[in-house]
């Protein structure tokens, strides 16, 4: 890299400073919930085999759903999958050619945001 | 700078289709599961497990276990390589990048095993 060809321009990437677009927050969203999901993957195979093992196990999983603070959690993972999945599907319809321009991008992620607020409310309602 | 070297297919396009496929597979058994679950509100252990037990059911599950271990290794490659830089990192940054995808790459072979396991041996 030749540092002194551009050495007077000047750089901000502290994004702290920059005003980030709706499309920025839909992104580092996707980015976030997919971490989160990386992370619960493992609780969730925990719970799938403990409630495939026996009969006790099950009963062990379905009263520990019981618990406020476990459908706290679940929720929380589940909000998670469903945003990164409804991002997800944003994300093929853009490959597909439609909602790739500037304006059209920006209802795209309004639309993601707007959706996910109410299909992780739902889901709430189901979980409670 | 950041290579690609380490990257599942050696082609940022590749990878980009492999993401895409695995997300639709993802996506279907996530609906499904999430669909059932829903409309088996007094879920018994002998419905749960039988529904475990068909074959259909671990092909879908063994399918799904791939493309989760496809997606889950591209989307944290790719934010290893955006966030784990020289620029973010300094020197270190080959090595704590190598090492985060080196846990990541093993995490998902764990799970992927122990998921074999879930569906074949319960």
């Amino acid at each position: 890299m030749n540092i002194a060809v551009n050495s007077k321009r000047p750089v901000n990437l502290d994004l702290r400073t920059i005003k980030l677009p709706v499309t920025a927050y839909t992104s580092i969203l996707h980015r976030i919930s997919g971490v989160i999901l990386f992370v619960a993957i493992a609780g969730l195979l925990w719970m799938l085999d403990t409630s495939l093992t026996s009969e006790s196990g099950f009963e062990q999983i379905k009263s520990c759903l019981q618990n406020p603070l476990a459908k706290l959690v679940i929720w929380g993972i589940l909000s998670a999958l469903l945003y990164h999945l409804i991002a997800g599907v944003r994300h093929l319809v853009m490959d597909a050619g439609i909602g790739e321009g500037l304006e059209s991008g920006k209802l795209g992620s309004q639309v993601v945001i707007v959706v996910s607020a109410i299909v992780i409310v739902l889901l709430g309602v189901w979980i409670w | 700078m950041v290579t690609n070297v380490t990257n599942l297919s050696r082609s940022g396009l590749y990878d980009w289709m492999a993401q895409r496929v695995s997300a639709v597979v993802l996506a279907a058994y996530v609906l499904f599961l999430l669909g059932y679950l829903i409309c088996n509100p007094g879920l018994t252990f002998a419905d749960w497990h039988g529904l475990f037990s068909q074959s259909w059911m671990r092909i879908f599950s063994l399918l799904t276990l791939v493309s989760l271990s496809v997606h889950a290794w591209v989307g944290m490659w790719t934010i290893s390589t955006d966030y784990l830089t020289p620029m973010a990192l300094g020197k270190s940054a080959t090595v704590v990048r190598f090492l985060f995808q080196a846990v990541c790459g093993l995490v998902m072979f764990v799970i992927f095993v122990w998921g074999v396991q879930i569906l074949w041996g319960n």
